[in-house]
């Protein structure tokens, strides 16, 4: 297995936010976490690379625990964090924001470089000395995701990467996100758009209210209209 | 005209020190958010150091390299502050590290006298710039041009390193989301810690560089941290060129105020400080803060009122306390009076602190209006005492009001900054306003009426007084007013989409907070007799904001507990050693790492943790910094 969550339980102060979260993803898999606003997904994500400092439980990342690693070690063992909110670096600019994302090659991941990436994502070639903050949201998601990728990692987060895009950009993100699959890049993907997560996935996860409540392919995901009406639906 | 023109080029000199300080200070502050106040003591240790070095070494190679080895030793002291303090302390609110960094300048202005000695040091001139250029008639040192040149040669190299180099990039993405740099695979640890090693680099070398054109002392870090703290207030935090153009704005306003009003020129600068901050609240080249994100379950455990089993017991306290003169003697009974005026100092600044969520930096400035008032009413107007104590207050009122407009349009460190400026001003008007203050003579003679003459008298009237004052406070945290103030502090926004106008209630906050204080400042003038511009000084400012903390800043009673507990200490160590500001600054310290909650704070969760398992992971100690929040 490239990445296994056991008994992931996160605590923002007093609260309570994930229990017993337990999900794994093979190598060169896409996965999905699919939930509603507020489920958990961006917690899980950001307890997996130890942004949230109250957690327990058992990270094992190509068969290394990580649980208790700081962030920045977590993330140059080759698992790479895009996160929702993108967090783009606005006084940047492109070069300089995918400068911030650069680590050395790593044996069995690809190796990423700027050209590659520009011809990944054409329109950041276009504006490479744009400062982050004079980008559209479209541009700066992919902005996010080829900073994450120049850490040449072999398994990546991508929380709810079309939120808030046009069609049209969508498009291309299914296109990017497949190209990283075909190079060999395992993928865990956040959503809350099913089709989109359809196009992509090879198999989800449900979350909802901090618990794991469904585990499949997404052709057993379609067999159980049930479960996709009662988690998912708006 | 040739004499002005020299005036602006000593002014230019000037500026390049204060730029290389300033400079180092705003690089840290945008990766760390420390507010490093402990800038001002590196510069002077790195004059110290520099003058050691250079009085040693021979030559010109001794001269410069003993400049430079002496920035690069600071650096080093820095980086072990770093590692050993401030890692242990960066999740701490922003108070906390401004007060760490407080403790450390203390300490510090111990050990240069104990090492270096109580006397001004001239250093050596520097080699190959010893005279001086004559300019239509005028002398202008060479020494003073070289600086001039290099001042904008600094800002270059700066300018180089954070454009051109990966370390310059990863440092001004720090400084608008370290988490993310984090998140990116980035090593936090080290990068804050080299950010902290060029900061006190730059701050050494502007003091090394110092030492051909004055004297080096042992007081020269609250000097050039006031001048500091006004520059990057004008100049924005975090921006290296707004650095550098408030250091020659701040040193040309030094270079002609002096002619203009040569006994307050130091006005002059804060006025145009004011400007600024009211025209452009975050300075000239800096940027609009985000809504600072509050880390949830910072107040985890929701403030009451006290039950009625603890109001008797508040009560029996008091009795108790009123009882003292039965069974002690005068100098004990002179004492707790000073206990009784510094709980209700610390109360008021609690109110401002804790309730309003605005931490300020010179509260002494409205205690001290409260001593001056008194002096004014009782040595000029020759009023009886009991008038006296009802008008002298509003002098600090008055202060409050006038500085408290401007205070409150900033919030957290700016605040901290401006509140701090606002003190230093009115310490140097009772300073230097010799004619009516005295100056450093004081204003002698204040001595209580009959009615309160007695040790005994003037103990019950003081304890009186502060048990009003305590409780008044604590009524209006749980009044319509306190709830409103307790909105503005959680949530600014929120609070004004429910319609509270949050500039009015804290600007009310703060005058209820300085009135109260000039009612301690008031008695204090009586308690002593007198009225000194110390009574206005940074140290009291900071005996209050130690109070506060000690008893726990996110407690309703903390700091009454706070400041019996810090005073008693503090008179004690003063009558036990002539380190005092070592063994008081070493104490900071201590309770900024290991009891960031304070004695009350720790007895609540303490006492939480009895009655049930409280949730895994609340830190009970300061921890070091191990991932991001």
């Amino acid at each position: 297995m490239k990445l296994t969550v056991q008994d992931l339980n996160s605590h923002y102060g007093p609260a309570h936010i994930l229990f017993d979260i337990g999900f794994e993803v093979g190598e060169g898999e896409v996965v999905a976490l699919l939930g509603r606003n507020g489920a958990g997904k961006s917690t899980t994500f950001r307890s997996i690379v130890g942004l949230v400092a109250q957690r327990t439980g058992r990270i094992t990342f190509e068969g290394k625990d990580v649980s208790s690693k700081p962030t920045h070690e977590i993330v140059r063992e080759g698992l790479g964090y895009v996160p929702e909110e993108r967090r783009i670096f606005t006084d940047l600019t492109v070069e300089e924001n995918l400068e911030v994302g650069r680590q050395p090659k790593r044996p069995n991941a690809p190796h990423w470089t700027r050209e590659k990436l520009f011809a990944l994502f054409p329109n950041l070639g276009e504006m490479k000395n744009r400062p982050g903050g004079r980008m559209s949201g479209g541009e700066q998601q992919m902005l996010t995701i080829a900073r994450t990728l120049m850490g040449n990692p072999s398994l990546v987060l991508l929380d709810e990467p079309s939120e808030g895009l046009s069609p049209k950009i969508v498009e291309q993100m299914v296109d990017a996100i497949l190209t990283m699959k075909k190079e060999g890049v395992s993928i865990v993907v956040s959503e809350q758009n099913l089709h989109f997560a359809r196009l992509i996935s090879d198999r989800a996860y449900i979350i909802e209210r901090g618990r794991i409540c469904f585990g499949g392919t997404m052709a057993e995901l379609d067999a159980r209209p049930d479960i996709r009406d009662a988690h998912l639906s708006l | 005209m040739a004499f002005y023109v020299v005036q602006f080029l000593t002014g230019l000199a000037s500026a390049a020190s204060l730029f290389l300080v300033a400079s180092g200070l705003s690089i840290i502050f945008g990766v760390t958010r420390i507010v490093n106040f402990a800038h001002g003591a590196f510069y002077m240790i790195g004059a110290y150091i520099a003058f050691t070095l250079t009085e040693r070494l021979s030559g010109t190679f001794g001269f410069w390299g003993g400049i430079v080895l002496a920035a690069l030793a600071v650096a080093v002291i820095g980086v072990i502050v770093e590692m050993v303090l401030l890692r242990r302390i960066y999740h701490a609110p922003e108070l906390f590290q401004l007060l760490a960094t407080f403790g450390l300048t203390l300490m510090v202005e111990d050990l240069v006298v104990l090492i270096w000695g109580p006397d001004d040091l001239v250093g050596r001139r520097a080699p190959g710039f010893r005279g001086a250029i004559d300019f239509f008639g005028q002398n202008i040192p060479s020494y003073d041009l070289f600086l001039i040149v290099l001042g904008p040669v600094v800002l270059g190299i700066l300018w180089l390193l954070f454009q051109r180099t990966r370390w310059g990039v990863l440092v001004r993405a720090a400084t608008q989301d370290r988490d993310m740099v984090a998140a990116l695979g980035v090593n936090q640890k080290w990068l804050f810690t080299s950010v902290f090693a060029v900061g006190v680099f730059l701050a050494a070398l502007g003091g090394a560089l110092q030492i051909p054109r004055d004297a080096v002392h042992h007081a020269m870090d609250l000097r050039i941290i006031v001048e500091v703290f006004v520059v990057v207030v004008i100049g924005g935090l975090g921006s290296i060129v707004g650095a550098f153009v408030a250091a020659v704005l701040v040193s040309e306003l030094n270079a002609f105020g002096i002619l203009i009003f040569p006994k307050i020129s130091i006005i002059l600068v804060f006025l145009v400080m004011a400007v600024v901050l009211i025209v452009r609240p975050w300075g000239l080249f800096g940027k609009p803060e985000a809504a600072a994100r509050k880390t949830p379950g910072l107040t985890v455990n929701p403030w009451r009122p006290l039950t009625s089993s603890e109001r008797l017991m508040a009560l029996a306290a008091l009795v108790i306390a009123a009882m003292l003169p039965l069974f002690a003697g005068n100098y004990l009974l002179t004492v707790a009076s000073e206990i009784a005026i510094f709980v209700i100092f610390a109360v008021s600044l609690h109110f401002l602190m804790s309730v309003g969520g605005l931490a300020s930096f010179g509260h002494a400035a409205y205690f001290g209006l409260g001593a001056y008032g008194i002096a004014f009413l009782a040595k000029m107007a020759g009023l009886p005492m009991i008038v006296c104590l009802l008008l002298g207050p509003l002098l600090g009122c008055m202060g409050a009001a006038v500085f408290g407009f401007f205070a409150v349009q900033l919030s957290g460190v700016y605040f901290a900054m401006l509140t701090l400026a606002f003190a230093q001003i009115v310490w140097s008007i009772a300073f230097q306003w010799v004619n009516v203050t005295g100056g450093d003579n004081g204003i002698l003679g204040l001595w209580p009426s009959s009615w309160a003459a007695s040790p005994s008298r003037f103990y019950w009237l003081a304890l009186g007084v502060a048990a009003l004052v305590t409780v008044a406070l604590r009524a209006m945290v749980f009044s319509p007013f306190g709830y409103a103030l307790r909105a503005t502090r959680d949530s600014g926004l929120r609070s004004e989409a429910v319609g509270i106008d949050a500039k009015r209630i804290q600007w009310t906050a703060f005058v209820i907070s300085g009135t109260t204080a000039g009612i301690g400042g008031a008695l204090f003038a009586y308690l002593k007799g007198s009225v000194f511009p110390d009574n206005l000084g940074i140290s009291l400012s900071v005996d209050a904001l130690v109070m506060v903390l000690l008893g726990g800043v996110e407690t309703v009673s903390g700091a009454v507990i706070g400041a019996i507990v810090y005073k008693a200490l503090n008179i004690w160590l003063v009558s036990q050693t002539d380190l005092s500001k070592l063994v008081l600054g070493g104490f900071i310290m201590l309770i900024v790492v290991v009891f960031p909650k304070g004695i009350v704070g720790m007895l609540e969760m303490l006492a939480q943790r009895r009655k049930k398992a409280s949730p895994p992971g609340s830190p009970l100690l300061a921890k070091p910094i191990e991932s991001a929040e």
